[in-house]
């Protein structure tokens, strides 16, 4: 029955794939920000440092005599100390030449108007920070412009960006975890609702078309409810149909039982054995369309009650008791005997009318297929649960249609020329059903079939 | 292990050598084609017995021990850097501005305090104080000074006696006289009235501490000051007439030092050199056959650190400002 249903992939992975590439892209996003501004930070101390050294040695130049003297403080070196020994280079330009330091060092690039200059660039081999600042001195000769370069490695530096980086890398990797444990957790609570709705609708027997109670998340209302309309139409066709059959059946019923008493009085009358044999023939059908009649009549009646099952305390063996009482003067016609065998109490919880109806269905079933003047076994048991067995002496079931048995309208092979309509032991599977058991059915190996209630 | 090893120490005249060494000798190893040049400052008698131990360690090294001022050193080896593996010198700014300048290659993994190197290529392997070195016979019923305001005091009592019979370091001439000048003077205004007293009282300059400690022993000079007390211990051995005072005010203390020149082809082996000088060198090996002093701080103890200021005073405009006071206040 189950038709391939197209899917589109999952729900629960679009979600998850959705939150965490958007957390990946978040955490790269961090760490670049994160990075770069420490870059800037570590590079604005550095810069700083440089820039306080070349204002110390920029103060300490003066005029002396027509000479330029810069007797620079030992803090003005000492202050570039670092963790990892960073290299010094320095340069003292008086108007552009240099009055000490390194020859090669690049010339301070300061533009008109610039005090402070800083360049990363090139020198000794390795990347250094250049920090450049001049200064004009006036003396008795004129005014001179000093100008003041100091270059530092940067390898303190690369070494703080380096822990960054990997302090940083540390903490996105872990709030990405996090992050992908998180939409993790997200997806199952919001997929959570759709999984129980879809375990509820699976977990449904086939006649239980009752809407959905339950509360759901809003977004889900209109499928719930969509599902609920169309169950209800479902239902109410049923329903429908039922009552269609039970009428049909009720309305047939009279009028046979009508043609049945005509056609018996008729056979009085009639002497011909041409004639009898057709009205009897006549008599037989006749028998059939009631029983099937009432058969589909309580075929209804045990569909409506098992949707509205009233269980009350039974006494299964007073209940089989009286039905094999009832019984047992049919049995009689064929010298059947009925041997009822029960435990000393068995009770059960169920409807009585159902139980009823079932186990004479089942009853029935034995007397009409157990050959003359033979036994029908019949017990009433409480152990494993309480159950009712019948066995007849017959044919046994057939065992090719063994799964057929108990569908509407299906019957033996070996049925023909046997009045029935086979509703008989559909009505014990769906009574058996309802009440939460089954119908057992299967054939002795002395030969006969049977049947077990189990509830 | 001592038969196998020829220690040939060959002593060249002023005129034999292209360059004027104070010292040359040669330790020949088993294998010709590996051989050292280290360049230093340090005495041969101090160093003897560590290259002896290092040519046991690896006998087919040669090594060929020069020595000459910390200055020279210093102008040769900008000069000439391929040409040497190995640079020893007490002048500590002028080693860490070779570093700095990039003329040192870097050694991995050596185990020494952070404090006693710099870039891991340069690597001090002794502490030596400066000291004041007085004759006895001088203050011979007076108190020896304990600090340079003492010494003043001292000088200034007698100058009669002290009169041309005082020496220190000529820091025009010498990398480590400069380097303990400047350390002084950055210390103290003290230095600076010492100086002055000295000068007026016409102090002798001379070019090396073994010179100074030669002249107290011959009793030309009472009081040194500034010698590297290293090698006066290793004179009072055997001379009781002289007395070592590390001052108590504030004491200088140098460190020697040593790089791999960067552009030399033994790598292998004047790494292993520096290694094996700090092995021995280091606390707890300590070695009564090597008369410098080991690598040991006591605590509280400072020593000049290694650090870019060094180069200050090696900054052409600061070097020529100091040394026209030190002329006023020492030549007068």
């Amino acid at each position: 029955m189950s038709e391939i249903v197209r899917t589109s992939g999952s729900l629960r992975k679009r979600l998850m794939i959705t939150l965490i590439s958007g957390a990946a892209v978040l955490a790269i996003v961090l760490f670049l920000i994160v990075r770069g501004y420490a870059t800037q930070i570590a590079q604005n101390g550095q810069d700083n440092i440089l820039s306080a050294s070349v204002s110390s040695l920029l103060d300490a130049a003066v005029v002396q005599d027509g000479t330029v003297e810069v007797d620079f403080p030992y803090s003005s070196f000492s202050m570039l100390d670092t963790e990892l020994d960073d290299r010094v280079f320095y340069g003292i330009y008086q108007d552009g030449r240099l009055l000490s330091g390194y020859e090669d060092l690049p010339r301070p690039s300061l533009k008109d108007g610039e005090r402070r200059s800083f360049q990363t660039l090139d020198y000794a081999g390795t990347t250094v920070r250049l920090a450049s600042a001049k200064r004009t001195l006036v003396g008795a000769t004129g005014r001179t412009e000093i100008s003041v370069s100091i270059a530092q490695t940067q390898d303190a530096l690369s070494q703080t960006l380096g822990d960054i980086s990997q302090t940083v890398t540390l903490f996105g990797t872990g709030f990405f975890l996090l992050i992908v444990l998180l939409s993790y957790w997200a997806t199952t609570v919001t997929i959570n609702p759709l999984m129980r709705l879809a375990m509820s609708v699976q977990r449904r027997g086939p006649q239980d078309l009752s809407p959905f109670r339950k509360e759901v998340p809003s977004e889900m209302v209109p499928l719930v409810s969509s599902l609920n309309t169309l169950m209800g139409r479902l239902d109410h066709s049923l329903t429908q149909s039922e009552d269609f059959i039970a009428e049909a059946a009720h309305r047939v019923r009279t009028p046979l039982a009508t043609v049945r008493s005509y056609a018996d009085a008729t056979l009085q009358r009639v002497t011909k054995k041409q004639n009898r044999d057709a009205l009897r023939s006549m008599v037989r059908a006749i028998d059939e369309s009631s029983r099937a009649a009432s058969q589909l009549l309580d075929h209804a009646m045990i569909t409506f009650r098992a949707d509205h099952l009233e269980k009350k305390q039974i006494d299964l063996v007073a209940l089989v008791q009286e039905l094999v009482v009832r019984l047992a003067p049919i049995a009689e016609m064929k010298d059947v005997t009925l041997d009822f065998a029960h435990d000393d109490v068995v009770t059960t919880k169920g409807d009585i009318i159902l139980l009823q109806n079932a186990i004479r269905n089942l009853i029935d079933n034995a007397l009409k297929y157990a050959p003359n003047e033979s036994d029908i076994y019949i017990s009433v048991k409480s152990d494993p649960n309480p159950n009712v067995m019948v066995l007849d002496q017959g044919p046994g079931y057939p065992v090719e249609d063994f799964d057929n048995l108990t569908t509407r309208f299906a019957r033996g092979k070996n049925a023909d020329g046997v009045v029935g309509s086979g509703l008989g032991l559909t009505i014990a599977k769906d009574v058996a059903v309802a009440h939460d058991g089954d119908l057992l059915l299967s054939n002795h190996e002395k030969g006969g079939a049977c049947a077990i209630l189990s509830l | 292990m001592r038969y196998f090893i020829t220690v040939i120490a060959m002593f060249f005249t002023w005129s034999a050598s292209a360059q004027d060494w104070e010292d040359r000798s040669v330790f020949s190893g088993a294998d010709t084609s590996q051989s050292l040049r280290v360049l230093s400052s340090t005495d041969t008698s101090f160093f003897e017995p560590i290259i002896n131990k290092f040519r046991i360690a690896y006998p087919n090294v040669s090594v060929e021990y020069l020595v000459t001022t910390t200055a020279e050193i210093d102008k040769i080896f900008r000069a000439s850097p391929e040409d040497y593996d190995v640079v020893i010198s007490s002048a500590m700014d002028l080693q860490l501005k070779l570093v700095n300048d990039g003329y040192a290659a870097k050694i991995a993994n050596v185990e020494t305090p952070d404090w006693a190197k710099w870039r891991d290529s340069l690597f001090a392997f002794t502490i030596e104080p400066a000291a004041i070195v007085i004759n006895k016979a001088a203050f011979l019923g007076h108190k020896i000074p304990k600090t340079r305001q003492e010494l003043i005091q001292s000088l200034r009592a007698r100058p009669a006696l002290f009169q041309d019979k005082l020496g220190t370091y000529d820091v025009r001439e010498s990398g480590l006289g400069y380097l303990f000048a400047t350390q002084d003077a950055r210390a103290s205004e003290t230095y600076w009235r010492l100086m002055e007293v000295m000068g007026g009282l016409g102090t002798k300059l001379y070019c090396c501490s073994g010179a100074m400690i030669d002249d107290l022993e011959s009793g030309k000079i009472a009081v040194a000051y500034n010698v590297l007390s290293s090698y006066a211990k290793a004179r009072k051995g055997q001379d009781t007439s002289i007395e070592i005072i590390l001052p108590a005010d504030f004491p200088t203390t140098m460190m020697r030092t040593a790089i791999v020149s960067d552009s030399t082809i033994n790598v292998k082996n004047a790494e292993n050199f520096v290694r094996h000088l700090l092995d021995i060198q280091s606390e707890g090996q300590k070695d009564a056959t090597t008369s410098l002093p080991s690598l040991f701080l006591n605590p509280g103890e400072q020593t000049i650190p290694l650090e870019p200021a060094l180069m200050t005073y090696l900054d052409r405009l600061k070097r020529k400002t100091f040394l026209l006071e030190w002329e006023r206040a020492i030549v007068q």
